[in-house]
Order: structure tokens, then C-alpha cells, then sequence
């Protein structure tokens, strides 16, 4: 349960290893025996995470989660849900990938699309009737401002994440009055091993402020979040600069 | 599915919300919640944090369990038989034509007989008298395998009944309860107060004198700093007898004073309980107090139960709620009380109502909350940093062998309220026995680990 104060018993990682994900964990893992579910890919990298966390107190479990496998993405849904209530769910994972590519290599196309909007999508119906049935819970949906409008430069990225932020949005809405509130973050640029390599965009932010606003924002039971805040009135112009314009940007 | 919260107004959860007028009502109900997230029964909605939710599952609403079943007047001690749902209120209003009291009151009237016995609650006489199921003579309870037993305090059914008292309503429905109660003359008190201009002073007062008084209760300024800390306004007082009166009280001696001046409306946003408006109202509080006046007569309501007045005066805290913390450590750790004090203080969270009082022994029930030392209560609006306040504290209460109340809790961990409570698996032994399938849940069984 939720606690008065917003500190959650139980926190299921769907993306184990995410940066932002294990940043969300380290906040909520203080001084508490916080249920810790990291669901991804067996990884040495798992191992180290639940290690980390187990050492910050939490009562850790790992769960195998293959992002594009259905029956995969369904055994780890009902594993997670077998040790318990689940009170918070963080969809994490995700995939830049090289924008050139992704949209000429037909593989890549439908690996970004599958892994950005199938699963998360698959995954987030899972989450809700799983916690529909306990009537408490908070979907967790890690966007990205690529898709509030999408850009030339990585558009395929970009349009996965307007998929799924559409959908979370929606699902927000129709879980409306079950006692399930969804909340949707959409960072900017976030430094992390996603965007290992390549040069900051400008109000680049740490996967630990990205934790930060959504910890703080699951307390407010905020719906969406920008990450850092003033984002929003940067996307907000973005959206209603005309294409010939918005075409000459450097963005 | 209805959502539902405590008196604080956290963390709701939504529960079907099931009303019961009969015992096979009752019944029925929990047979028709035995495959789902199970039940937890529901009274006045009283208690601050999560013990009447029950998220995805069932609540049963038990306030039309709402007759008084039988009164002996007469007997040694005089009894009341009464069905859970029945207020405190009610029954009050019901026994004080006969010259009956009811032996422990809480700081509202507003609740049920079936939550006064599943929370153990206390009043002002619990140096003297002891808390609510101290009085209790038995119980009926409904249990997981839909038979109702009637359970006493000393004969074999005595683990059950004390693991009912205080037991948050996860050994089952309370039906009814027998209890014991006082014969008074009149519905007045005869009251000392005095102002102290400190903790120190307080507690010393409180130390050589309580033992002279019946009801014995002490409020606080909580948010002055410097030489005002801690300047506190105590309370003591005894029943008043007929003679006590005066020659226009003396015409109805037994007259129920409860006054209402209407309901809060939901308009007040957050932070409207903040550091100045505390300051003005604890300076009038303070002030407002005669500095030491003996033997004034006061009715039942200003005696004990200020804030009846008004209804649903939890909404001047906002939509974003608040909470009450409420702990109790040894006489021996006046020490770490003072710290407690002085952390609360100097934490720029702002508390008004703040409750001070000596505990007398406790009882034989594993979860009941007094225990003989000092316990302190404060209203906390939600704010950021609150939670680590309270962390803190509850740091301190461990440290000195002291605890938390359940009725009043939102946000323990399952791991610090095991060592609150030393006979916890005493407690969940007697519960895993007579409920082992966990039908009875609630969101507070859930979040400490009651199982």
C-alpha cells in the first residue's frame, strides 16, 4: 500500500536495468524494506542492480521480461504479481537506436516499434487489469517529449513514444474511479546509457532528477510530467511552429 | 466500488462497501467476499489512516447494527448490551437518563462501540481507569467460519477476546459487546485547570498530581520556539456530584450538553494550517486558559469533546489531508520525550491540536496501544519532508520501548511497528488459528504485514 505520505511497499521495474528506473528505485528504497520486482533480460546488469538494492535494504526479485515476446511480457506480469500487491509499476525500457537507420532498415523499424510501442502497450493492459482487480496501483509510463512532436531527426523513435504516450494517456482516463491513477513523464534530454555517446541537448537532464520529479509527482498524483519542468512551455511552442519553419530548426 | 479514507483523508482506496442490518446478513456477506481480497468491518470512519479500507475488497458498513439491546440498571456493575454499530454518542444519550456513564470516552463521541473495541480506545481517565476493553464483559463476534461466539474475558475464550480488543477487526465482525458501566449523579465535571510555562513545569505537574483527578489531559503549544516551548494548558477534573451544582444545573443534573454550530464546508484549500494561523490559534488557546482557577463546572462536551461542535472538521486541513501521530514511551524515557518534543517543534511542520497525557498500566490485549508512560499526540498537515519527521520519531519511540497508535496511524512500516509491538506474533498466531484463509483484510493489514 501507499502509505499517507506516498512511500510505496512494493515497486515492480518493467525494464530492470533502466538507468531512470533503478534511479526511481534508490528514492523510494530509503529506510523502508521496499518489494523491489526487476523485470528484464538476465544481465550481469541485473544482478548488480538487485545486488545494489538489496544492499539499500529492499527485498529484491528478478524476473526474466523479453520486450517483444507476448507470452514473455505475460509471465512476468503474473510473476510480479504472484508475491503480491504491486503499488507502483514503472514502464522503463525502451530503444533510441540510430535515427538514419531506423527508418531505412526495415528490422530496425520494427524492432523500435516493437519494443517502444507494442510491449509497453501489451504491458500497460496487464498492469491495469492486474491492479484493477486490487483497486490501488500507479502505472508509471516513461515518455519522452520526441513524441509531443515529432521530429524529422529521429521520428521514428519519436513517433513509437507519441504511440505510447497517446495510449497511457488514455488508459489514464479509462481507469478513472478504479482507484488506479496513471502518470506519464516526459524527459527531455536525459543523460544516460540510452544516450551513451551522443552530445547533450540543451536542458539535458540526470536520470536522477528525472526520479525526483516523478516521485514527487506520484505524491501529487500528477497525470503527465515534463522533465525539467520548463519543457512543457518549450514543447508547447514547438507544437504550433509551422512545418516550414519547424523544418529549418536545428533539432 | 466506493472510495473510501480515513478521518486524516489519505490514501484512499476503493472497496465495495456492503451494508449489514442482521447477523445472517453478515453472514452472507462474508461468504460472498471469501474469493475475492476479503473484508474488514467499517463504523464511523474515525480512525485516521487505513484501518476501515479494504482496496478491491469488501468493507462492511456495520452503523445500522445500530440497536442497544438491553440495559441491566441495577446490577453490580451496571451493564449495557449493544450491537457494534451503535455510537458512543447514542449510547450516551440513551444511558445518562439513568444515571449511567460510559466508563472510557475518546476525544470524539462519534464512534462506534464495534471500533471503540477493535481500536482499544482511550480518554482522559486511562491513568485512572484503564482503556475501553478494560470494561468490556464480552463480545460477539462473527468469525471467518460464519459462527458467532461469545467471547470473555477470563474463561478459555480469553485469547480470542484480547486478540479482538485492539485488534484492528482482523480476528473478525464484532456483532455486539457487553460493557460495564459507572453510575454518576450528574453530566458535569468539576475542573482544575491550570497554564504551565513548560514542559518541564508540565510534566512535573502532571507527575505529583494526576493522581488526584479522574480525567487528567494536557494541550500544548507546539509551535512556539524559545522560552514559550512547550507552554501547555492542563485539565483535570472529577464527576461532579449533585451537590457540586448550582441551583439552575440542579434541575436537570443529567441534561446532555451537545451543542452543534453546523459542518465545516469543503472549502478550505492546502496550507491553511500553517505557521501563522497555528501561532494565532495557539496563543488564543493559551491565553484563553485561566492561568490556575479550581472547581469550575463544565458539561460534557466542552469537557471532553470540543471539537463535536462542529462536524467534519477534518476539511480545514485541505484536500491534501493530514496526520495524526500519536506515541507513547516509558515514564523512565521523559527524556526522549522532550526530544520528540523539541524535534516536533524545531521541524517547521505546524501542529495545533496537541495532546498530552499520562498513561496508567495497560491491558492483557497483544496490539493494545497504552502502556504506563507518556504519551504525546500532534495534527500534522501532509507537507513535503513530513515523512522524514516522522521516520525520526519513530526512531526514538523504538529506542525507548515505546509505540505508535494503530487508530491513529497512516504510514508505519511493517518492520518499525514489529518492534513496536513485542507481542505481535502472539497476535498473528491467535488471528492465522481463527482466520486462516485471511479473509479479514484491510489496507493497514496489508501494509504492516499482518498476516
Amino acid at each position: 500500500m501507499i502509505d499517507a505520505l506516498g512511500t510505496p511497499q512494493s515497486l515492480l521495474l518493467l525494464g530492470g536495468t533502466s538507468d531512470i528506473g533503478l534511479a526511481i528505485a534508490r528514492r523510494y528504497a530509503t529506510g523502508r524494506s521496499l518489494r523491489v520486482v526487476l523485470a528484464a533480460r538476465p544481465s550481469d546488469r541485473r544482478t548488480a542492480a538487485a545486488a545494489e538494492l538489496t544492499a539499500l535494504g529492499c527485498i529484491v526479485a528478478e524476473v526474466d521480461l523479453e520486450a517483444r515476446d507476448a507470452a514473455s511480457r505475460e509471465a512476468a506480469i503474473e510473476q510480479a504479481f504472484a508475491g503480491g500487491d504491486i503499488d507502483i509499476a514503472v514502464v522503463a525500457f525502451g530503444l533510441l537506436g540510430d535515427p538514419e537507420q531506423a527508418w531505412t532498415d526495415p528490422e530496425l523499424t520494427v524492432e523500435l516499434a516493437e519494443v517502444n510501442y507494442v510491449a509497453p502497450v501489451h504491458l500497460g493492459v496487464l498492469l491495469s487489469n492486474q491492479m484493477t482487480v486490487q483497486s490501488h496501483g500507479r502505472i508509471v509510463a516513461l515518455s519522452s517529449v520526441a513524441g509531443e512532436r515529432v521530429r524529422r531527426s529521429n521520428f521514428v523513435y519519436g513517433s513509437t513514444k507519441a504511440g505510447m504516450d497517446g495510449f497511457y494517456l488514455g488508459l489514464g482516463e479509462a481507469l478513472r474511479g478504479t482507484g488506479v491513477q496513471v502518470l506519464v513523464v516526459r524527459p527531455g534530454f536525459v543523460r544516460s546509457k540510452m544516450t551513451e555517446g551522443l552530445d547533450a541537448a540543451p536542458m539535458a537532464v540526470n536520470p536522477e532528477e528525472v526520479a525526483e520529479a516523478t516521485v514527487a509527482a506520484v505524491k501529487e498524483k500528477r497525470e503527465v510530467i515534463w522533465v525539467p519542468a520548463p519543457m512543457r512551455f518549450v514543447m508547447s511552442g514547438l507544437r504550433h511552429v509551422p512545418r516550414p519553419l519547424f523544418r529549418r530548426l536545428p533539432i | 466500488m466506493v472510495p473510501l479514507h480515513g478521518w486524516g483523508r489519505t490514501s484512499s482506496t476503493s472497496a465495495h462497501l456492503t451494508e449489514i442490518e442482521s447477523i445472517s446478513g453478515a453472514v452472507s456477506a462474508l461468504r460472498s467476499a471469501e474469493k475475492g481480497r476479503g473484508v474488514v468491518s467499517r463504523g464511523l470512519g474515525r480512525s485516521y489512516g487505513d484501518a476501515a479500507q479494504n482496496a478491491g475488497g469488501t468493507a462492511l458498513d456495520v452503523t445500522k447494527l445500530n440497536r442497544v439491546l438491553s440495559i441491566d440498571a441495577e446490577g453490580e456493575p451496571a451493564t449495557v448490551h449493544v450491537q457494534a454499530g451503535v455510537s458512543l454518542d447514542f449510547l450516551m444519550r440513551t444511558l445518562l437518563p439513568l444515571g449511567l456513564w460510559v466508563p472510557v470516552l475518546p476525544g470524539t463521541r462519534q464512534v462506534t462501540i464495534g471500533g471503540a473495541i477493535a481500536a482499544d480506545v482511550h480518554g482522559k481517565n486511562h491513568h485512572s481507569q484503564g482503556s475501553f476493553g478494560n470494561h468490556v464483559l464480552s463480545l460477539d463476534l462473527l468469525m471467518a467460519n460464519g459462527e458467532v461466539q461469545t467471547l470473555t474475558p477470563d474463561d478459555d475464550t480469553a485469547p480470542l477476546f484480547w486478540a479482538t480488543i485492539g485488534g484492528m477487526g482482523l480476528t473478525g465482525v464484532i456483532l455486539g459487546a457487553t460493557v460495564a458501566l459507572q453510575r454518576t449523579e450528574t453530566a458535569y465535571f468539576l475542573v482544575d485547570t491550570d497554564r504551565c510555562s513548560d514542559i518541564d513545569d508540565l510534566m512535573a505537574r502532571m507527575s505529583e498530581g494526576d493522581d488526584a483527578y479522574t480525567y487528567s489531559v494536557a494541550w500544548f503549544d507546539a509551535v512556539s520556539r524559545g522560552k514559550n516551548m512547550g507552554r501547555a494548558v492542563l485539565t483535570r477534573g472529577n464527576k461532579a456530584r449533585l451537590q457540586d451544582l448550582t441551583h439552575k444545573l440542579k434541575r436537570d443534573p443529567l441534561k446532555f450538553v451537545a451543542p452543534s454550530f453546523g459542518t465545516i464546508p469543503e472549502i478550505f484549500p492546502n496550507k491553511m494550517v500553517n505557521r501563522i494561523t497555528a501561532k494565532a490559534f495557539s496563543n488564543a488557546w493559551y491565553y484563553k486558559a485561566p492561568k490556575h482557577r479550581v472547581g469550575e463546572l463544565q458539561n460534557i462536551t466542552s469537557f471532553f469533546h470540543p471539537l463535536d461542535i462542529v462536524a467534519e472538521w477534518n476539511r480545514v486541513y485541505g484536500p491534501n489531508g493530514f496526520l495524526q501521530y500519536q506515541f507513547v514511551v516509558p515514564f523512565s524515557e521523559h527524556e526522549t520525550f522532550r526530544r520528540c518534543v523539541q524535534l516536533i517543534v524545531n521541524s517547521g511542520h505546524v501542529s495545533c491540536l496537541n495532546v498530552l497525557k499520562r498513561f496508567g498500566p495497560g491491558n492483557p490485549a497483544p496490539l493494545s496501544f497504552p502502556m504506563p508512560g507518556w504519551t504525546l499526540t500532534v495534527d500534522l498537515p501532509i507537507e513535503d519532508g513530513l515523512d522524514s519527521l516522522c521516520n525520526t520519531l519513530d526512531e526514538l519511540v523504538v529506542a525507548a520501548g515505546g509505540r505508535v497508535y494503530l487508530a491513529k496511524d497512516s504510514r508505519l512500516g511493517a518492520a518499525t511497528f514489529a518492534k513496536m509491538y513485542p507481542r505481535l506474533e502472539e497476535f498473528l498466531a491467535i488471528r492465522r488459528e481463527v482466520d486462516p484463509e485471511g479473509l479479514f483484510n484491510s489496507d493497514l493489514a496489508r501494509r504492516l504485514n499482518l498476516h
